[in-house]
């Protein structure tokens, strides 16, 4: 009765020769794998080793540094602390920065963006403020921020703040704008009221363009705390940096950015897992082969 | 099966329905113009037009998506305004939702009509068994044919039991074997012992022999603006069997006689598609 219905069902018995297929196509697919990852690991090796090389015998290790240098740089700080006290604080401090801006700008900027792109009245009426409120450097408003908030923790939280806000906004403004109308007038047929319609189709909808949003947001994040911290502040990685560059401590900046790198990867891996997770709906063929 | 049946009285009624749309150029664009159709409770209407000629948006009249620029559209005789109570619409394009399981699709309708989780999930459950997806409970819809996508659609329309089914055109992206299946699928469940049955259906098509297949009744309408044309009753026997009633001698009779109307529509819309491509 049903000639249309045996598609997702799985061959139950294989036989030999699939096995010995399938058993090949993985051998040459690991075997792909281990090329890259050698590759990869050579490709460092040759860059730092040659940065090393050129730094012992013909440019200046106090302005380019150079790889032993920066490396014990790091096991110094992470052993015997910082200039201005442990690592662990300065990157407790910064990460905190980076997080309650990530959150608070996110958030604002979901709420927003779906509410400006569900009312064309409104969106109409902000486009142009809008337009010149991302034409703005925002960076300089960290300079601004200092002044407003002070030295401690809530001037780097803003400049997150508006970093991530932005980011967000635009994202979750297009997810809202772009909902498919046959989802809409579908739910409305079904019986759906206008919150109903908002939770159960908008914002689902909207959510893999504010989740694609995010990855770069966290970016933005942590740029907006540690330039906060680099035009002022008594804590954190930027003004281990920034104190860095006064003492001409080339090592010292480059252990900052490695610092900084690594935690920007950490965030990134826990959101690919969060989107994984929220996306699951989706056909996998272009998350999972395309990625990078 | 309705719940709110008026036993008297037609279940759809259009009178001089008038529906323009404002271009974005600045023009006027008129889709329907002095629509008159009524469709009695229980009757199976099959619409046929030239392409683009206005009959989705006679549906979406009488959805209460749109509201008429002129005339009057009745629901079980009260003017619509907002969308009436009992009308189900199954769209041309696939409008299942993504993100939800086939179950929780299923339960979409019950669920924004204030049912409890359980209780929605236990009547689609029922549903989804009804329209032949029995198993297929946790699949997502891309991991679905094209053919069993609209069985989802359709259970999660028949659910909210309609005593009003519209369809636009529902299986015009399905390839011919699926088609006919689906058509069988459809005449089974109005009309048989399924809650559908009784439920006044528009059924909107280009295909004329789908039209045939399923309608008690073919409508024709003009090409654009649509108003309509001509009705011809369908007096084939039902129960209906959709791929073989195609074959009998009195399918063809009356497919022609409704050729014989529908075909100065299409070809007035290919002149003016060739005017514009010109």
């Amino acid at each position: 009765m049903l000639p249309d219905t045996r598609e997702p069902a799985q061959a139950g018995s294989v036989d030999d020769g699939q096995a010995a297929a399938v058993a090949q196509a993985r051998a040459a697919h690991r075997r792909r794998l281990t090329g890259i990852n050698a590759v990869r690991v050579l490709l460092v090796v040759a860059v730092l080793g040659s940065w090393e090389l050129a730094a012992t015998h013909w440019i200046d290790p106090f302005y380019y540094s150079k790889p032993s240098a920066i490396w014990s740089r790091l096991v110094d700080w992470f052993t015997s602390g910082t200039s201005q006290g442990s690592i662990w604080t300065q990157i407790a401090y910064t990460l905190e920065e980076a997080l309650i801006g990530f959150a608070l700008g996110s958030v604002g900027g979901v709420v927003l963006g779906i509410v400006l792109g569900r009312s064309r009245f409104l969106s109409d009426v902000c486009a142009p403020f809008i337009k010149a409120a991302n034409a703005i450097p925002r960076i300089i408003l960290a300079s601004l921020f200092v002044i407003w908030f002070g030295l401690g923790m809530s001037s780097k939280v803003a400049t997150a703040f508006v970093l991530v806000f932005f980011a967000v906004f635009f994202n979750a403004f297009q997810g809202a704008r772009e909902v498919d109308r046959n989802l809409v007038n579908n739910a409305r047929i079904l019986g759906a009221s206008r919150t109903q319609v908002l939770t159960s189709i908008v914002v689902p909808s909207a959510t893999s363009w504010i989740l694609a949003s995010l990855h770069s947001a966290f970016g933005f994040a942590i740029i907006g705390a540690i330039v906060g911290e680099y035009s002022g502040a008594d804590k954190g990685l930027g003004l281990l940096i920034n104190h860095a560059q006064g003492t001409f401590d080339s090592a010292g900046i480059y252990a900052g950015m490695i610092i900084i790198t690594v935690i920007a990867l950490l965030a990134e891996w826990l959101l690919t897992l969060l989107e994984r997770r929220l996306l699951r709906w989706r056909p996998p063929a272009s998350s999972v082969e395309a990625q990078i | 099966m309705p719940t709110q049946e008026t036993p008297d009285g037609p279940a759809i009624e259009l009178r001089g329905a008038t529906k323009r749309f404002r271009s974005s150029s600045g023009g006027v664009h008129t889709a329907v113009r002095d629509l008159d159709l009524t469709v009695d409770s229980g009757e199976f209407v099959a619409v046929v037009g030239p392409t683009g000629c206005g009959k989705s948006t006679t549906l979406s009249l009488v959805s209460g998506l749109e509201p008429p620029s002129g005339g009057e559209v009745l629901v079980h005789g009260t003017p619509v305004g907002g969308i009436p109570e009992g009308v189900g619409y199954m769209f041309q394009t696939d409008a299942v939702l993504p993100w939800r399981s086939v179950l929780d699709n299923v339960a979409t309708g019950p669920r924004y009509r204030g049912a409890g989780k359980r209780e929605a999930r236990a009547k689609a459950r029922e549903w989804v068994e009804r329209v032949g997806l029995g198993g297929f409970e946790s699949y997502y819809p891309h991991q679905l044919s094209g053919g069993m996508r609209k069985r989802v659609a359709l259970a999660q329309t028949l659910v909210n039991e309609p005593s009003i089914l519209l369809m636009d055109e529902p299986f015009s992206a399905l390839d011919v074997q699926t088609r006919g299946l689906m058509q069988d699928e459809l005449l089974r469940l109005w009309s048989g012992s399924g809650t559908a049955r009784g439920a006044a259906v528009v059924f909107v098509t280009h295909d004329l022999e789908e039209a045939v297949v399923l309608g008690d009744r073919v409508v024709v309408m003009t090409a654009g603006p649509a108003t309509v044309k001509a009705s011809f009753d369908v007096p084939l026997e039902r129960p209906r069997d959709a791929e073989e009633i195609r074959l009998t001698p009195e399918f063809l009779d009356i497919y022609r006689e409704v050729w014989e109307s529908l075909r100065e529509e299409v070809q007035i819309t290919r002149e003016r598609g060739a005017d514009r491509a010109a």
